[in-house]
């Protein structure tokens, strides 16, 4: 083989990874992205049926039923409600009346988280579920806040 | 007084820096001697007010001065001693200094250590580290001085975050941000030498030990982050692929592919350019990370207040470093040369493509980081991508690079030959395959990826005992003969043998508890068992006791098996009383085969309590290999080649 040749090769070899890798790549980006809905948006069917997605918003006061290893709790952005059931340790800062995000699926109306995000701050409000409760908010003025300081 | 004096330091630093980053660059673009010799005293002047600084901060912490609104934020008088010092950094103001700090360390190694340098190349290498830190003296000094007074004077401090306060502050932030800082040198290095326009073998030579150093302290701080994330959020993950930790993970992909296309610039002075645009991405991607972590626009443990004019200031200074290295990169490149040929089957091939491989790879976690931001800068929604993503493009791009692990060192320079290298691999791949099956039956259970993972972990063991043997086979001499080519090996080779084989002692740690892990959680009460891969837990209930500023519920667990006691656990459940944080410690029974892990979720009814029982096989051997790395990179650069003539070891 020539010099250039060579050269050519190389350079297509380099193409070729670049050019599979970038293929994989994009192909596990588009399968492996995670949406984010709000309980508004839960209700009126925007979520998908079947596929992993994220809620966001408030945990409802009061709502948090333990059983055994397993736990059914309500998450509210101040208009709508969806129930969340979830097996599994709750992250330390979870807790009644404070913000939370999970990801799962909707099945038969109840979402079934495989995963609550732990946060690290209790004061600190998970951007999602501070998204959710401001578009409530705008939508909806006056059942706001309502639900959250219940009971 | 002690924080007007610290402040006072920073102002006086920041002049000293401007002075640094000026003189002896124009001295040595005018050839002015006087000019030039300027850059070493600087360097020491401005490292000793940066220290001043910092040890002004700490004193104001550990005499808990809450009149300085920092301590007052991060800090309580009833804060152990260790964590009112680990705390000086536990905001984001202290981690600015502390940024600072590691750059005036790295600051003055360079100057002590690279007297030998030609006294142009010396003063703008200086000079180049001198002009960050005057964007990071600036930063801090405009958007968030520790120093700023609180008024009236709080009774007590906030308290350091709980997640904070644990051995794990006092080492990881200190080795991860050595190691992001370090990449400023290699930089600085690639600057020079752009600038002067002699890029050679030499500067290679100059600049290897300096980014293998850096590299190592990555190496370290990352693996430290790893570990304590996996015993102190009490879920037993060690890599989350959270936006932080990716955040270091790619100047660490970079710094990987540099360390590697350094070899080949300076043994055969190929690959000039792209080197020289490796070291300046390495750093970019440091900055990057520094953007991403202490901007606010990521929410997590890592991210502090969020004020958007920081990040705007990161942001401008990172186009201001990144655009100007980039442009002078473009201008100056073109006259570097292309270096010498190689064929197509060779070493210097090998190394491409590992180069290409990180490169993919790091481009690939920066895609995964950074497009849900965009989309939500944007306004098109929240999305979040999750490790199935990582999982899933990771194994695919490290398959090949370990796969050329081991073939790459066997190769020769210049040109080699595919059957010569089959020839040479034949045992390694059989014995390779064969290890992988045994090892997988024996776990209790052959898995397909399971083996593809242990194929990838023998690969390495196999074909670096091959190139150690060949390197040692005795030639008719015997026992003695090996034991005296033995000691005739390069500190360097040494070096990249444990540091490749850390690379499969790290495979093996993932792929073995990927894939045989338990994790149970279950409902306990007290005096009940439950069992877990052979080994039995008996939970024996709680005790309350008072730590020095937390309050605990301590559980015991006895584990057995076969009958016989293993170990007792207690793990603990703590309320830290300043934040009325919960916290959970989680309790470890180590050993080399795998660890016994325990954690508290929460009390229900009657005494009972939701607890974490996981048996997580070869988990150790993750860090264990990245120590093995570190390792591999500190022999290499005490490696004798660096130290004569015209050395730069550190």
């Amino acid at each position: 083989m020539k010099t250039r040749h060579k050269r050519l090769a190389i350079v297509a070899v380099v193409l070729l990874v670049i050019a599979a890798a970038a293929t994989l790549i994009l192909n596990a980006f588009r399968s492996n992205l995670v949406f984010f809905f709000s309980p508004s948006q839960i209700a009126s069917h925007e979520a998908p049926v079947g596929r992993t997605f994220r809620l966001g918003g408030l945990v409802v006061a009061g709502s948090v039923k333990r059983d055994g290893v397993s736990v059914n709790f309500e998450v509210t952005d101040t208009a709508k409600t969806v129930p969340v059931h979830f097996e599994g340790i709750l992250p330390d800062l979870f807790k009644e009346g404070k913000g939370v995000v999970a990801q799962g699926k909707i099945q038969d109306g109840v979402f079934v988280a495989k995963e609550v995000l732990a946060k690290h701050d209790e004061n600190y409000m998970p951007p999602e579920a501070a998204e959710a409760l401001k578009n409530a908010a705008k939508a909806n003025e006056k059942t706001a806040a309502s639900l959250v300081t219940s009971k | 007084m002690i924080p007007e004096i610290g402040h006072f330091a920073l102002w006086l630093a920041l002049g000293v820096a401007t002075v640094l980053g000026i003189v002896p660059m124009v001295g040595a673009g005018r050839g002015r001697d006087d000019w030039m010799v300027l850059a070493r005293p600087c360097a020491y002047i401005l490292a000793g007010l940066i220290t001043l600084a910092f040890g002004c901060l700490m004193s104001s912490f550990i005499n808990s001065d809450f009149s300085v609104l920092y301590v007052a934020e991060n800090s309580n008088s009833a804060l152990p001693i260790q964590y009112r010092i680990a705390g000086v950094w536990g905001g984001h103001e202290g981690s600015l200094l502390l940024w600072m700090e590691m750059l005036a360390l790295w600051m003055v190694a360079v100057s002590l250590f690279s007297r030998h340098l030609p006294r142009p190349v010396l003063a703008r290498i200086l000079a180049v580290m001198g002009l960050v830190s005057v964007g990071f003296l600036l930063f801090m000094l405009l958007t968030s001085n520790p120093f700023d007074r609180l008024f009236p004077i709080p009774p007590d401090g906030n308290d350091l975050n709980p997640l904070l306060q644990d051995p794990g502050m006092v080492t990881h932030p200190p080795m991860l941000y050595m190691g992001y800082v370090g990449f400023s040198v290699a930089v600085a290095f690639a600057n020079t030498t752009l600038i002067g326009g002699n890029l050679d073998a030499t500067w290679a030579r100059w600049t290897r030990p300096w980014t293998t150093v850096a590299w190592l302290f990555l190496t370290i701080g990352i693996a430290l982050g790893s570990s304590w994330a996996y015993y102190e959020l009490g879920w037993g993950g060690w890599w989350f692929w959270d936006p932080v930790e990716n955040a270091s993970l790619m100047p660490w992909l970079l710094g990987t592919a540099l360390i590697h296309s350094l070899a080949v610039t300076e043994k055969r002075g190929s690959f000039k350019s792209w080197t020289v645009l490796l070291a300046i991405l390495a750093f970019s991607f440091s900055l990057l990370g520094t953007f991403l972590v202490r901007s606010g626009v990521l929410s997590s443990v890592h991210a502090f207040a969020t004020d958007p004019r920081r990040g705007l200031f990161i942001l401008a200074f990172l186009t201001i470093v990144v655009g100007g290295s980039f442009a002078l990169y473009a201008w100056r490149a073109p006259t570097v040369g292309l270096g010498a040929r190689f064929a197509l089957i060779s070493k210097e091939t090998a190394l491409l493509a590992n180069n290409v491989l990180f490169l993919v790879s790091a481009g690939a976690v920066l895609l995964g980081t950074l497009y849900p931001l965009l989309l939500d800068a944007l306004g098109l929604g929240k999305i979040s991508v999750g490790p199935p993503y990582f999982d899933s493009v990771f194994m695919p791009l490290m398959a090949p690079t370990i796969f050329l692990m081991g073939v790459g060192p066997l190769a020769r320079w210049k040109e080699a030959q595919v059957p010569d290298l089959a020839r040479r691999l034949r045992w390694a791949a059989g014995v390779t395959l064969v290890a992988a099956v045994t090892t997988g039956w024996m776990a209790g259970q052959i898995h397909l990826v399971a083996t593809l993972g242990l194929i990838m972990a023998f690969w390495i063991f196999t074909s670096v005992a091959t190139d150690l043997w060949e390197r040692i086979r005795p030639q008719g001499g015997g026992l003695s003969e090996v034991r005296r080519q033995l000691g005739l090996l390069p500190r360097a080779l040494v070096g990249m043998m444990v540091a490749h084989l850390g690379v499969g002692v790290f495979c093996l740690g993932v792929v073995m508890v990927k894939t045989y892990e338990v994790e149970n959680d279950v409902k306990m009460n007290v005096g009940e068992t439950t069992t877990v891969r052979g080994f039995t837990f008996k939970f024996n209930g709680i005790r309350e006791y008072e730590g020095p500023n937390y309050t605990a519920s301590q559980g015991e667990m006895e584990i057995t098996r076969d009958g016989k006691p293993v170990t007792v656990l207690h793990p603990e459940k703590r309320i830290y009383r300043v934040q009325q944080n919960p916290m959970t410690e989680a309790a470890i029974s180590p050993s080399l085969t795998g660890d016994l892990y325990v954690s508290m979720g929460e009390e229900v009814e009657g005494g009972a309590w939701i607890v974490r029982v996981y048996v997580k096989p070869f988990v150790d051997w993750i860090w264990g290999g990245c120590l093995l790395m570190a390792i591999g990179g500190a022999l290499a650069v005490s490696d004798r080649r660096y130290r004569r003539k015209q050395g730069g070891a550190a």
